[in-house]
Formats: C-alpha cells, sequence, structure tokens
C-alpha cells in the first residue's frame, strides 16, 4: 500500500485530471491531421489500407487539370484580396488608432469587424443575391466578384494585427522625426511605416491564409468554372475519395503552415 | 482673453481635422466592407419581403409568405396550417448541436487551456502554437480529416475489424453524432484562446488563498478559478456557439444530405428548392438570432466593466 | 540548492513568534512549509504533536495572511471572511455570525458589502487578517504583511496585531525583514540567515546577546572588535582586546571560547570618557541625529568605532573634530561571539 499509496506532492497549480484530458486533446486534435497527411503518401487506392508508400497521389494531383486551374485560381484570388484588403486596413488602422475617441469611431470599428460577426452562410447568400442582380444589368463576368467578396471578409483579419502594432508604437519616434525638419508625410515614409511594416506584413499573411482557405463565400460566389481549390475538394468529397484529395491538402496544409508560422515569428514580441 | 479663445478655436479646428483625417483614411475600407458584407444584408431583407420566382430569384412583389413559411406550412390539398416541422425541427436541431458542441468544446477545452496556462512561461508560447496551427489551416481540411477517421472505412472501423472487435462497421457517419464530433473538432481552438488568454491573467496567489482556507481541488476549482475566468468562458463560448450555429461545410460533409442544420437548409432554398424569398427569410433568422447573442454577449462584457469601477 | 537547512524550531502555543532575515534568507520558504503550499525533501513538521507534513494546506488549521492579501476579488469583505468556515462546512447562520464578530473585531463592520478593489489597503490588510483569524486556526502565519503599508499605519498595525493575538490567543508566525517590527512585537524571535535559523530568543536576548556576527550585524548597530581569549575558567573569560586593554567578561550559557574571537560592543553601551577610559582614539565625525548623536572614533589600533550618546538639553559638549578621546564600557556589555 505504501508502495502504490504514496501521494504526489501537493501542488498549487495541479488540478486532477487536467493534464490528462489537456493531453488528450491534443493527441485529439492531431491524429486526424497526421493521418491525412500519412495516408496521402499511400500506395493504393483507399484511404484506410496502408500498402506501402508512393508519391503518386501527388503526380495525380500535379497532372490534373483541374487541379492545376483551382489552385492558379486559389493563388491569384489569395494573393489580390491579400494585397487589397491590406492596404485598406492598413489606412483603416493609421485612421482610428491613437486617435482621440470622436462620434463614428465606434461605428466603425463595428464596420470593420462585421464579417467576424455576421454568419458565413448570411454573407455568402447576400452575395449571391447582389451579384446576380449586378451581373443581370451589367453582364459584366470574371474573377472581380470573387476578389470584392474575399477582400472585404479579409479586411478584419488585415486590420487585428496592423493595429495591434500601431498601438505598441513609441510615439515619440515620430514627435523626434517631426523635431528633426521631417514634413507629416516623410515622418509617415521614414519612420511610421518601417516600424509599421511587421505588423502590415502579419496582416497581409492572415488575410492570404483566409482567402486561401475559405469555402462557403466562393461556393455560392463563384460563376460555373471558377473552382478554386477548397471548393474542388468540396464537390470532390462527394465521389469516391481518393488519396488525391489527401495529397491536395497536405499540400495547402503546409501553405498555411509555413505561413502561419512566418506570422507567429513577425509578431512575436522580442522577449 | 483674446488671445486664448482664438487659441482654443484653433484647437477644435485642429480636432475636426483630425476627425476628418480619420474617416477619409477609413473610408475605402469601409466603402468595401459596405457594397461586399454589410450593405447586402440589406438586400437579403428586402428579398424575404418579396415573392420568389419560379426558377430562383425573386419577383418584385411584396409578400410576407417567406417569413409566414419559416414557421408555419400549408396543407397542398386542404390549406390547412400547421406548424413548419422539417424547419422547426432544423431551426432546434441547429441550436441543439450549437449548444452541445460549445459545452463539449469547453469540456475539453477548460482543462487544456488550464493545462497551457501553468507550464513554466517559456514552454507556453510552444503549446499555444500547437493550439493556433489547426486553427489556422483550413476548416474543410479538418472537416476532412474527420470524416476520414470516422468513415466506415475509416481509421476507427478499419482497426476495430482488423482487431476483431467488430465484424460490421459502426456507422458512425451521416448523422448528428458525426456534426458534433466534427465541430468540436473545428472549433476547439476558438474555445482554448480566449479560455487561456483570462486563466494566464489568473492570480495563483488567490488559488493558494483558498487552499489554505480549507478549500478542497473541487471547491477552488468552482470558487475561485471558474468565477474568476468567467470573462474567458463567456467570450470562448461565444466565439464556438456563433459560427457552429451557422455552421455549413461541416454539416454538409459529416452529416449527409438527411441531417441539415440552418446553413445547409438556407442553402437548399438558393439551389434545389429555388425559393429565394424563403432562403432570405431563413437568413435574416439565423442573423438575429446571432445577434441576440452577440447582445447579449456585449452587455455581460460591460456589466462586468461597470462592476470594476 | 537547498532554501533550508538543519532548521529546527519549536514555537510554544499563544506564541507570537518572528522570522525574521533578510530576504532570501529561507523565512519564506519555511513558512510555505508550514502552510502546506511546498513540501519537505527531508524533515517533519509537527503541530501540537502531529505530523502535518504532508497533509495538504487545505487539511491543516494553519491560516495565512499574505503578503498580497490575496483577497478574492469577486467576493465581498463578509463572503471573503467567511469562505474558510464555508469550506470548513459550517452552516450559514454560523458563517454569518462569525463573520459579523471578525468585522467587528478588526473595526470593518460598515464596509461588510464592499467589493474588496473597493476599499483601501490598509482595509484590505484588515479583512485578510480577519479572514485568516475567522476559522479561529491553532496557527496564524503572517508573511510580511505590513510592508505594503506606510509608516503611520504600519505602526498602528503593529499594535493592532499584537491586540489581536492577545485577544484570540492563537499562535502567530510572524515573518519579516525588519528588525523593528520584531523587536516591537514579538514574544520571541529566530533570526534566520542563508537557510539557517542563527539564534532563537527574546527580543532582549537577541539584542543584548546576539550569537554571532551576522546576528548582531542585522540587529541594531554594532561596533566589532578582535580579541584574544588569554584565560578561560568556565563561563568567565579573560581577553585582550587587539587595541589594547584586557576585560573580563561573562559568556553566555553553552559557550566556550578560545584562541582570536571577535566581540560586540553596541554603541549606546559606550561612552566617550576623558579618563578610565578602556579605548582610546581620535574623534573622525560627528553625526547630529536629533535624539542621539553618533561618534565616530578611530581607533589607536586602526579599527573604526562608533560611540552613540542621548541627546539632553543641557548637553552642551564641545568636541571637534580631530581631538583625541577616550571610551568607556561596562564589562558586561562586551559581547563574545561564536565564530
Amino acid at each position: 500500500m505504501a508502495l502504490f499509496g504514496q501521494r504526489r506532492p501537493f501542488s498549487i497549480r495541479r488540478l486532477p485530471g487536467f493534464t490528462m484530458i489537456a493531453i488528450t486533446c491534443f493527441v485529439l486534435l492531431y491524429t486526424p491531421i497526421v493521418t491525412l497527411v500519412v495516408y496521402s503518401f499511400n500506395a493504393g487506392k483507399y484511404i484506410a489500407i496502408w500498402e506501402g508508400f508512393s508519391l503518386q497521389w501527388y503526380v495525380a494531383a500535379w497532372n490534373n487539370a483541374a487541379v492545376q486551374d483551382a489552385t492558379i485560381r486559389s493563388l491569384v484570388l489569395a494573393a489580390l484580396a491579400s494585397l487589397f484588403a491590406t492596404t485598406l486596413a492598413t489606412m483603416a488602422a493609421l485612421g482610428t488608432t491613437r486617435v482621440k475617441p470622436f462620434r463614428g469611431l465606434t461605428a466603425i470599428y463595428a464596420m470593420i469587424n462585421q464579417p467576424l460577426m455576421v454568419p458565413e452562410i448570411v454573407t455568402a447568400v447576400a452575395l449571391l443575391i447582389l451579384f446576380a442582380v449586378i451581373k443581370v444589368a451589367t453582364g459584366v463576368q470574371g474573377l472581380y466578384y470573387l476578389v470584392a467578396a474575399h477582400t472585404a471578409f479579409c479586411i478584419p483579419f488585415a486590420y487585428l494585427p496592423i493595429r495591434a502594432r500601431l498601438e505598441g508604437m513609441d510615439l515619440t519616434l515620430e514627435t523626434a522625426a517631426a523635431d528633426l525638419y521631417a514634413t507629416p508625410w516623410q515622418t509617415f515614409r521614414r519612420v511610421t511605416l518601417p516600424l509599421l511594416f511587421p505588423g502590415i506584413l502579419a496582416g497581409a499573411m492572415l488575410a492570404f491564409v483566409i482567402s486561401l482557405d475559405d469555402v462557403v463565400i466562393t461556393e455560392f460566389v463563384k460563376s460555373a468554372g471558377q473552382e478554386t481549390l477548397p471548393t474542388y475538394m468540396l464537390g470532390q468529397l462527394r465521389r469516391v475519395i481518393t488519396p488525391e484529395i489527401n495529397a491536395i491538402s497536405t499540400a495547402l496544409l503546409a501553405i498555411s503552415i509555413i505561413v502561419v508560422s512566418l506570422f507567429f515569428v513577425i509578431t512575436r514580441k522580442p522577449s | 482673453m483674446l488671445t486664448e479663445t482664438a487659441g482654443s478655436g484653433r484647437v477644435e479646428a485642429e480636432e475636426r481635422r483630425k476627425v476628418r483625417r480619420s474617416w477619409l483614411l477609413s473610408a475605402p475600407a469601409l466603402t468595401v466592407l459596405f457594397m461586399a458584407a454589410s450593405g447586402p444584408l440589406l438586400i437579403v431583407l428586402v428579398y424575404s419581403f418579396l415573392e420568389p420566382a419560379e426558377y430562383g430569384g425573386v419577383v418584385w412583389k411584396f409578400s410576407d409568405e417567406a417569413w409566414f413559411k419559416v414557421v408555419f406550412q400549408r396543407d397542398i390539398f386542404d390549406g390547412t396550417l400547421s406548424f413548419a416541422d422539417a424547419h422547426l425541427m432544423i431551426l432546434w436541431r441547429s441550436v441543439r448541436i450549437a449548444f452541445l458542441t460549445t459545452l463539449t468544446t469547453l469540456a475539453f477545452g477548460f482543462p487544456t487551456a488550464y493545462f497551457i496556462a501553468t507550464r513554466p512561461a517559456s514552454d507556453r508560447n510552444i503549446w499555444l502554437f500547437l493550439i493556433t496551427i489547426p486553427f489556422w489551416t483550413n476548416l474543410l481540411i479538418r472537416t476532412f480529416a474527420i470524416l476520414e477517421v470516422i468513415r466506415n472505412e475509416g481509421i476507427i472501423n478499419t482497426g476495430l475489424k482488423l482487431a476483431g472487435i467488430i465484424d460490421q462497421p459502426i456507422q458512425m457517419l451521416y448523422s448528428d453524432f458525426a456534426i458534433m464530433v466534427g465541430m468540436t473538432y473545428v472549433y476547439l481552438p476558438l474555445m482554448v484562446l480566449p479560455l487561456y488568454a483570462s486563466m494566464e491573467r489568473l492570480d495563483f496567489r488567490l488559488v493558494e488563498a483558498a487552499y489554505d482556507l480549507y478549500a478542497s481541488r473541487l471547491a477552488v476549482l468552482r470558487r475561485i478559478i471558474v468565477p474568476l475566468v468567467k470573462p474567458g468562458i463567456v467570450a470562448g463560448s461565444i466565439l464556438v456557439f456563433v459560427p457552429a450555429l451557422g455552421a455549413y461545410v461541416t454539416p454538409r460533409v459529416l452529416g449527409g444530405g438527411k441531417n441539415m442544420m440552418l446553413g445547409n437548409l438556407i442553402e437548399l432554398q438558393f439551389g434545389a428548392g429555388r425559393n429565394w424569398s424563403l432562403g432570405a427569410a431563413l437568413s435574416i433568422t439565423l442573423l438575429a438570432i446571432v445577434m441576440i447573442v452577440l447582445l447579449f454577449y456585449v452587455r455581460a462584457v460591460q456589466r462586468a466593466s461597470e462592476a470594476r469601477q | 540548492m537547498q532554501a533550508l537547512d538543519d532548521v529546527s524550531v519549536t514555537i510554544r502555543e499563544n506564541e507570537f513568534f518572528t522570522l525574521l532575515g533578510p530576504s532570501g534568507c529561507g523565512k519564506t520558504t519555511l513558512l510555505r512549509l508550514i502552510a502546506g503550499f511546498d513540501q519537505p525533501t527531508r524533515g517533519t513538521i509537527l503541530l501540537q504533536g502531529q505530523d502535518i507534513s504532508h497533509l495538504p494546506p487545505y487539511q491543516r488549521s494553519v491560516n495565512t495572511v499574505f503578503q498580497s492579501y490575496a483577497l478574492f476579488p469577486h467576493m465581498t469583505v463578509a463572503e471573503n471572511i467567511g469562505f474558510g468556515l464555508e469550506m470548513l462546512g459550517k452552516p450559514k447562520s454560523e458563517v454569518r455570525e462569525t463573520a459579523d464578530r471578525m468585522l467587528k473585531l478588526v473595526r470593518m463592520e460598515e464596509l461588510r458589502d464592499r467589493r474588496t478593489d473597493q476599499i483601501s489597503g490598509g482595509q484590505q490588510q484588515r479583512v485578510a487578517l480577519a479572514r485568516a483569524l475567522a476559522p479561529r486556526p491553532k496557527v496564524l502565519l503572517l508573511d510580511e504583511p505590513l510592508s505594503a503599508l506606510d509608516y503611520k499605519l504600519r505602526k498602528e498595525m503593529q499594535i493592532e496585531l499584537k491586540r489581536l493575538q492577545s485577544e484570540t490567543g492563537i499562535t502567530f508566525i510572524f515573518v519579516t525583514h525588519d528588525q523593528e517590527e520584531a523587536l516591537t512585537m514579538s514574544d520571541r524571535i529566530a533570526v534566520m540567515h542563508a537557510g539557517k535559523v542563527l539564534q532563537i530568543g527574546s527580543p532582549r536576548e537577541i539584542y543584548d546577546h546576539p550569537a554571532d556576527r551576522f546576528v548582531a550585524d542585522f540587529i541594531g548597530d554594532t561596533n566589532f572588535l578582535m580579541a584574544e581569549v588569554l584565560a578561560s575558567d568556565g563561563r568567565q573569560v579573560r581577553l585582550r582586546l587587539a587595541s589594547g586593554p584586557e576585560i573580563a567578561v561573562e559568556l553566555p550559557e553553552n559557550r566556550s571560547a578560545s584562541g582570536r574571537v571577535t566581540v560586540a560592543i553596541r554603541p549606546e553601551h559606550a561612552r566617550l570618557a576623558p579618563d578610565g577610559a578602556a579605548l582610546n582614539g581620535t574623534l573622525e565625525n560627528i553625526v547630529y541625529l536629533g535624539t542621539d548623536t553618533h561618534y565616530h572614533v578611530r581607533l589607536d589600533g586602526g579599527e573604526a568605532f562608533v560611540v552613540r550618546n542621548q541627546n539632553r538639553r543641557d548637553s552642551t559638549e564641545a568636541l571637534q573634530a580631530g581631538a583625541p578621546v577616550g571610551i568607556a564600557f561596562e564589562p558586561d556589555s562586551v559581547q563574545v561571539l561564536r565564530d
């Protein structure tokens, strides 16, 4: 009894079972993802039976014209949307950070964060209706609609890190620049912008990942033949699933993880 | 005296100039957001009061039929009214699944956040990073990953079969259970992050004081830790409940055609159902529920900050 | 690294006992061991003969007044005070009555329903005290509870604490780095340094008969002189001070001395004397401090020596720096220190 009944020394922070649950949580969080990645290298045709290592599904995906098409569209869309969203968000952040509260400021915040609060499906439906009307009225087709929609919902994600960076910035540096005869524009160009740059980069990265991952809004807004990688995958999930989907997922996963890791490195507070 | 008033006039003009600058800088973002996010919601509201056209779209004629149909249905033959069971069922299922998902993410997320918050400060960022990575990876991919695990030919069933425990696969996919498992998996980080944020600030000297005053571990958890991290619990619950209620991808992939949630019902009206007005009315219903929940949250936050003053 | 090394302390019932030492000396570690927040790697902690070393804090009849007070911010003053009794499963009426009695004891009745972040630091201190006293622990631990208060409030609370201790009859273990606080409040003091207990005794014993150089130096001001033992007979010892004279002193109990030793003389136990002086030197500096004057003397042997004189209305000494002076003291004011 003494051998097994020995009490663990009392610790203020320990709560019984919590560590177990937490570890379980981490295992459960990563098991499906790891499984998905592992089976993307499966030589067999089925997902659950391992038949040896092979890159054949990556080759298949690479040579699949539909996948190529969707990949290029996804990347172009994400690049454009993050570029526009970051530009707009930077301006908005400069306009709404480090200012005395004025009437309407709360409204601006609410407006910028609105895409985070409204369920995606509702926004998707709303855009479907709006763009249908515009398409009928103007006859304009193309990627514009997707770019506009993605830009809009990427703005809050780009805005947050830029604003955080601005708020943490030392005001005296700009005052010092002004004291050294810099005009407001020179101060902005030579002091504010370089200091703000990590925030802008971080914002752009988040916007890029968010755009790249979007399914719902894209699914509703896209015209026929405008598949992005996620909508292509969503369509494929209804059919017989081959490890090709795993291969595409793994590639997309890799991009997201790389971008997010860079984001972490950029925004980490120097300690 | 004269110069002073002139001075304050200048200050006022300067203030006005600054406010104008704020608006000008925000204007482009606000314009895009209005055109491609908020503004269209008004159109949805308008559409919900129009008559549906036969092949999608609407006829520009006022009608409250769509709103009527959200709750009631008319018998095709004798025209008697009854509750729209299908809609109400789906609404109820959406709320129930979203609620249960919130509970399960809380049950898993609370100990996990606590675990991270009690690691040495230098290790915390690594654990946090491990939670954040899935958060920033594609929701569809994570749902797909769950699909592969719980499919009939998936990892669990194949494993159990190989182990000789079962002959026939356990049907887990295409059920409310599958949706819940998937959503818990997908939204867990949204629960952990705000919980961690408030636990990181938890003053463990208070925990020490409670133990000193004869509180058992359970009492410390119930009477000290939970009340002190309540803002995190509320924030996490909102962050999970809101997207779970409007979920579209996860129920579509894991629930199959039968186990719809509100998001899928809305989609149906714009697709095969071809009743845009009803779809619009359902969308506004979903939006209204979400707004009520958010308002409740804002009120709770305000009350908390008032109490602090 | 050991925070505590071979510490053996016996604290009596109903005693106001103080652990005194500089920060990092191990006094807080010792307190945390008694409270149960940390566990000893070796050794035992007995409470009324019962081994409590491995009991969690919630099973020890020991309560703590924390340095930060650690009042629960989400509870009222009364809820804080009643918390311990509530956790012990006492009926609601008893919890309320005791809380009210405690509020009265610390003179805080009118603040019973306030939130703890709405009251001042001194009031928080009282609530923390009441909260720790409410369950009537066998031992009350106080971890530098006065350090966050300003000087005047601190003086008030010192008297208040003393009153509470005698009214409740609970054993207080008080941790402080402030020697004055320790001297004014304690029945007995344990002086700690580098994880060791150097000396335990009443404030008088500690002050008048410091056992070693650290204790003598840490508590009050002291002059240290080198000396050589010429002859010893039990506790009677003859010494020759490095600066000259031979003196006879009596050692404390259980102490012997031989060879080279250090002796201590308190500045107020010495006086400047024109004749019959034991030591001679040159006056280097006169520091006027209101109640006292300090005379800094360089002895002929090269050592520094300070004499403290209480100022009287009629004291009109007109000594000048640089003047030769003599220093006299009674033999029993000379303390032979442990090596």
